[in-house]
């Protein structure tokens, strides 16, 4: 089944000192850089339009036409004013692991492709804003932006096309809301980090209220790839409206969690297959296609194509590609509460659905986890979810519900247990990475 | 069948109006309104928190979700819409909570989610009873707590915490709406306190070194929908349902900002800004909120006192007029009487004054001008300012919204945040919003300049002329018919400023306006308290307009005598010419020469004043007449555009009189002696109506007489002064909070000009003056014109005219321990 691999942007991640700009350049690196210039602005936005790379942050907008957005037109005030590309990095969401890995192992691929793409936009100052928790992350994408500007990628005269750019490292501060866009952008300028109102949109007034591109980083580090081998190359890959491919990264009760790049469209199966299977002795129970703010699937959905309009098709999202597995030892409303109580702990406060509601929540579900309350609490969780997603001024509230009102779904037998057990029936230690099946733990 | 259009809806449909359908009724709104109003329109109210029409949207308390089936383009919204921020679009089709039960539910879920945290303490908050929260979750919420019901716990904080010496902030009732954050960073550009923390316990901060120190602070405190903002003034005083609320106009300034005033049981309880959108719109300022204990203080005069074997004693009304008219009659036959009436009366109370001198004491020696003065001021006021802006009368006067609409607005001797808080909240919103360009001659850039964008003309006291001269095609700053040029009061103590700005404005096509202190300044120009002008703009020297106003008064004839200017009446008086005088609210210390004052009122053989607190005038006076003190009588103030602002009694006092009533007794009196005719008049009622009847002079106003500028300085520095917002003046006796709040006294000087003196930034020095010396920390400005010292004219220890130095004259400073 390896061949089901497709390692683009992980396809270094092995050799030694994959992290320095010299192992990049001496398996490819920079040179899509040439490609690019070699072409019109306009024809790399229209090369990445017909790879049909769509954002790789969660959300799946096309990255071509989001490039397209951005007015060049200098009869208008927008069309004047600079344009920015801004980096997403600030990956927080539980689940995900992708980006910072890929930021560790190959920051140059990320490089090239800020390049590339500021040069379609017609941008001349890029910054890329990453978590700021991940100090060693921001250490080797500062060293790689560094060693790009020795090596005269960056700076004036790029590779003596004439383009300039220069590339800021900016370090967030915590906060999981920075990953929405506009909160992102908000905190880049120095100040809350709280999510904007749109209108305007950032294409026409982002950073310092001028036109700017927020792309994710897997979606700006496969730009370069996309344009060194064609944009048919990438769509290839993928299915029909999903091309190309992308990392997932699987966690939890699988025999060797990490980061598989594939194409869209493959199944869970498929890669828990890859990861070696469940552990031993257990079995699939639950787990979340994109992060936790992706409804949960089950074991009967694993043979569903991980694609953008597979999992729209089971009512959840594909999201990050950050597929977390838990076994038949997990129980569901402990997990759903410990996501909750991430929420509530992230949620900005600038609305009332999710700033209260996120309170609210995780006393409702610490009640319904010790087994206190009735079934109708179950319906007042569901009627509280109902009067926060979709109410709420980002998607950080709407995030927050899904958790909940997924497992309800699929796991309502599993509530209403602890109510009639008066507690949690599951043993939290067999759950454990630690705990194996032979060996038993009491507590 | 042809429908004939209707002639009551008075005027054409307008083309560009947009029409959207809420909940089945079509409205047409103007472009670009919030679908929130155009609800209103419609007659639907969604309720709403963070909303404010005069803040901008933010969308964070998601309280007014309202259902969109069609944005206008056919297609629906997925989701409820927040409709504060949602702008309308033709053929718009919205449902709100009174049609869609989408909407009702969102909304009634927003609802419960806001008092998942909110306490339950409404029996013992001040909002309670006309809160927002509290009247909106019982319209639009659940009669049951299903939080509570799940033995929910709420957050806590500690209450409540002061936010500045005045405002606390008690934040477990906050829903962080951000209302008063925004007022504070867009209204009144101070931006103190914003959002700290996140999720639920997200509340309003302030930095450790810097609390919310604004003039407008108070206003947050109006516009929190719930109670988590007080006042220490008024926490825990009373019970919105216990109050009785009377419009009323402030009596701080000349901005005649529109206010509320809540008493109860004969006590002003608490002021509240009231909703005037051609004037103040909906804002006052801490001055105009806080400011009203100063006429409930312990030496509050309650009955007529006369002075008997050198000590005053009580006496009755009958008597008291009795003797003041015996002793006004004497003194007006020995060196005649004059009078002072001061800058703080209503019109029809400055009117009275300037009746009883012409017909009741045959003098022009009336002048209301109780601070520095100059003739040039004088000829300036009747020839410039007179009448216009009065309704009925000049049309074309500066108004408030002139001031948004101005492309350039020139400020001279006039610091708008200080001395007109009102203007300056204009000239922000217009900076916000436009191009406007405002160019201030002043010493240093103020604050108030920053917040207005303004541009900084650095310019020494005594070189104002020069500078308004220099504006005239100037290459940078250059005026034209688009600007509006602000003259403060204090502009008229520069020998040659007015001349210089009515040239600048005539050889401009600006236009020119005149910004006093204080409130009852404009209307005593009116009203012809002033030695050559009678009511109505009519000149004394004009013998038609004598004979006109003569036979409007049915006297025979006026005085045609010139009369004195205030500085004039107290030399003359101390100098043992001016036997009498008459006096209303002037504090010695105000005026040109306090001392002088003080000499004038130990001279003169015959004081009577009419006072409502104690004061030295009082203690000299021969008679004391208690009059009442506005939120005791009806009367009407004149701003600086010329608005008429009439108000009515707040507190209905049986023994407070106002002064067209005392006067009105006095004139009978006099009468009675066969001195002069009876004023005719007792109540505001028939002063009204007699001002009425007089009408404004039709004649030619006088011819405005220039003056030169003088040129030359001196030794020293040159000392700048104006009265801070805040500061030591008696109508801001009384509380404590408010004064805590006030900016602190200094002496500021530029870079070069303290190292020159050999002081610090922060070091204390002594600025000495003709009449004394001062002790202040030095501020050293970047933005100060070198030899200049600005000095606060009357913050706490600094009244500069009695303790430091005479108008224009000069000063020096030195390190204190030098």
């Amino acid at each position: 089944m390896t061949d089901t691999l497709t390692p683009v942007l992980t396809e270094p991640w092995g050799v030694d000192r994959s992290w320095t700009r010299e192992v990049y350049e001496s398996r490819g690196g920079y040179r899509a850089l040439d490609t690019a210039f070699a072409m019109s602005q306009d024809d790399v936005i229209a090369a990445v339009k017909d790879s049909g790379l769509r954002g790789r942050g969660g959300a799946g907008f096309p990255t071509g036409m989001k490039w397209s957005f951005i007015p060049q037109d200098a009869s208008t005030e927008a069309g004047r004013n600079p344009k920015y590309l801004v980096v997403n990095a600030d990956e927080s969401e539980p689940g995900t692991c992708k980006d910072i890995p890929l930021m560790m192992a190959n920051p140059h691929v990320l490089v090239e492709g800020v390049i590339i793409a500021s040069y379609a936009i017609r941008a001349h100052k890029a910054f890329i804003y990453i978590r700021g928790e991940v100090v060693h992350v921001i250490r080797r994408v500062q060293n790689a932006v560094r060693e790009a500007y020795e090596a005269g990628h960056l700076g004036t005269d790029i590779h003596g096309s004439g383009y300039d750019l220069d590339v800021v490292v900016h370090a967030g501060a915590g906060a999981y809301i920075c990953g929405e866009e506009t909160a992102l952008l908000e905190g880049l300028e120095g100040r809350r980090g709280q999510p904007r109102l749109r209108p305007p949109f950032p294409a026409v007034a982002g950073l310092y209220a001028s036109p700017t591109v927020i792309n994710n980083v897997e979606s700006i580090a496969s730009v370069p790839s996309i344009v060194g081998n064609g944009a048919e190359w990438f769509s290839s890959m993928g299915t029909e409206k999903s091309k190309g491919m992308g990392i997932f990264s699987l966690s939890g009760h699988v025999k060797r969690p990490g980061q598989y790049e594939a194409p869209l469209g493959i199944t869970l199966r498929q890669l828990v297959e890859l990861a070696g299977g469940m552990r031993d002795g257990h079995e699939l129970k639950f787990w979340t296609p994109g992060g936790s703010s992706t409804p949960l699937l089950t074991a009967e959905h694993v043979d569903l194509p991980l694609d953008f309009e597979g999992m729209a098709g089971a009512g959840t999202m594909l999201g990050t590609r950050a597929l977390q597995l838990f076994d038949e030892t997990t129980c569901v409303v402990r997990a759903v509460l410990r996501w909750t109580e991430f929420y509530k702990h992230e949620s900005c406060g600038k609305c009332t659905p999710c700033r209260e509601g996120t309170w609210w929540l995780v006393q409702n579900l610490a009640r319904l986890e010790k087994g206190q309350g009735s079934e109708e609490d179950l319906d007042l969780l569901l009627d509280q979810c109902d009067n926060i997603l979709g109410r709420s001024f980002c998607a950080l509230g709407d995030g927050a519900t899904s958790p909940i009102s997924s497992s309800i779904k699929h796991f309502r037998e599993e509530y209403l247990a602890h109510l009639t057990h008066g507690g949690c029936p599951f043993d939290p230690a067999r759950s454990t990475a630690w705990a194996s099946s032979q060996q038993e733990v009491t507590a | 069948m042809t429908v004939s259009t209707s002639s009551t809806t008075g005027g054409e449909p307008r083309a560009d109006l947009v029409t959207v359908t809420i909940d089945g009724v079509e409205v047409s709104v103007e472009p670009g309104t919030l679908v929130i109003r155009a609800a209103e329109q419609a007659g639907v109210q969604v309720p709403r928190f963070c909303d404010h029409p005069l803040l901008a949207p933010v969308g964070a308390c998601r309280q007014c979700l309202v259902d969109v089936p069609d944005a206008g383009n056919g297609r629906g919204f997925p989701k409820p819409q927040a409709s504060c921020t949602l702008p309308v679009a033709p053929g718009m089709v919205v449902n709100t909570q009174a049609s869609s039960p989408v909407a009702d539910k969102a909304q009634q879920g927003v609802m419960e989610l806001l008092l998942v945290n909110h306490p339950l303490d409404c029996p013992v908050c001040d909002k309670g009873g006309e809160c927002p929260l509290q009247n909106q979750a019982m319209s639009n919420g659940r009669g049951e707590s299903r939080f509570a019901a799940t033995n929910g716990t709420k957050r806590t904080f500690p209450k409540p915490i002061n936010l500045s010496p005045q405002v606390l902030l008690d934040r477990e009732r906050c829903i962080v709406c951000q209302r008063c954050t925004r007022f504070a960073a867009e209204i009144a550009g101070d931006p103190f306190i914003a959002l700290v923390e996140r999720g639920a316990q997200q509340q309003i901060g302030i930095a450790e070194d810097a609390p919310f120190y604004s003039y407008f602070s108070g206003n947050t405190i109006q516009i929190c929908p719930v109670g988590a903002l007080t006042s220490e003034s008024y926490r825990f005083r009373s019970r919105p349902f216990d109050l009785v609320s009377t419009p009323s106009i402030a009596e701080h300034d000349s901005c005649g900002a529109a206010i509320r005033v809540d008493h109860r049981r004969g006590t002003v309880m608490r002021r509240l800004a009231g909703d005037d959108q051609d004037v103040n719109e909906e804002w006052i300022t801490d001055k105009d909120r806080f400011a009203f204990t100063w006429a409930k203080q312990d030496d509050r005069i309650g009955y007529p006192m006369v002075r008997e074997d050198g000590v005053l004693r009580p006496a009755s009304w009958p008597e008291a007029f009795a003797v003041a008219a015996r002793g006004l009659a004497a003194a007006k036959d020995a060196g005649g009487v004059g009078l002072l009436p001061g800058g703080r009366l209503t019109a029809e109370d400055a009117y009275a004054w300037s009746k009883l001198a012409r017909t009741g004491l045959g003098t022009n020696d009336v002048d209301f001008r109780s601070r520095p003065l100059s003739a040039e001021e004088e000829s300036f006021l009747a020839a410039h300012v007179v009448g216009s802006g009065v309704e009925g009368w000049k049309d074309g006067a500066v108004t408030y919204a002139d001031l948004e609409s101005a492309r350039t607005v020139v400020l001279a001797g006039l610091e708008p945040e200080d001395e007109a808080g009102t203007i300056f909240l204009r000239l922000r919103k217009a900076h916000l919003a436009g191009p406007l360009r405002v160019l201030a001659i002043a010493p240093f850039e103020t604050r108030g300049l920053t917040k207005v964008g303004g541009t900084l003309l650095p310019t020494a006291p005594g070189d104002e002329p020069a500078a308004l001269s220099s504006l005239l095609g100037h290459a940078d700053h250059g005026v034209d018919k688009d600007t509006i040029i602000l003259v403060g009061e204090r502009l008229g103590l520069v020998p040659g400023a007015l001349s210089a700005a009515a040239e600048l404005a005539a050889k401009s096509g600006a236009r020119l306006v005149w910004v006093p202190r204080r409130a009852g300044d404009r209307g005593a120009v009116e009203t012809g308290a002033l030695p050559g002008l009678l009511p109505g703009g009519r000149p004394v020297a004009d013998a038609a307009a004598r004979v006109d106003a003569a036979a409007h008064w049915g006297v025979t004839s006026l005085p045609e005598a010139p009369g004195k200017d205030a500085d004039a009446i107290v030399a003359s008086a101390a100098a043992g010419g001016l036997s009498g005088l008459l006096v209303g609210g002037v504090d010695p210390d105000d005026t040109a020469d306090p001392a002088a004052f003080r000499a004038a009122l130990a001279a003169a053989d015959f004081v009577v004043s009419l006072e409502v607190r104690a004061t030295d005038v009082t203690a000299a006076a021969d008679v004391v007449l208690p009059v009442a003190p506005p939120v005791e009588k009806a009367g009407s103030y004149v701003t600086w555009d010329g608005r008429v602002r009439p108000f009515e009694a707040v507190l209905h006092t049986p023994a407070a009189l106002p002064d067209c009533r005392v006067l009105a007794g006095i004139s009978e009196e006099l009468e009675a002696l066969g001195r002069g005719r009876r004023l005719g008049f007792r109540t505001v009622d028939e002063v009204r109506a007699e001002l009425g009847q007089l009408g404004p002079w039709d004649g030619e106003a006088p011819a405005f007489t220039p003056v030169a500028p003088v040129t030359g300085g001196g030794e020293g520095l040159a000392l700048a002064t104006w009265k801070t917002l805040l500061d030591d003046g008696s109508l801001q006796d009384g509380d404590k909070h408010l004064a805590a709040t006030a900016r602190p006294a200094v002496v500021r000087l530029s870079p070069a000009t303290a190292a020159q003196v050999g002081v610090a930034d922060g070091a204390s020095a002594v600025v000495t003056g003709d009449r004394g010396s001062l002790t202040l920390p030095v501020e050293v400005e970047a933005s100060m014109v070198d030899g200049t010292a600005w000095v606060p004219t009357n913050s706490y220890g600094t009244a500069v005219l009695a303790r430091l130095a005479s108008p224009g004259s000069r000063v020096s400073v030195k390190g204190a321990d030098q």
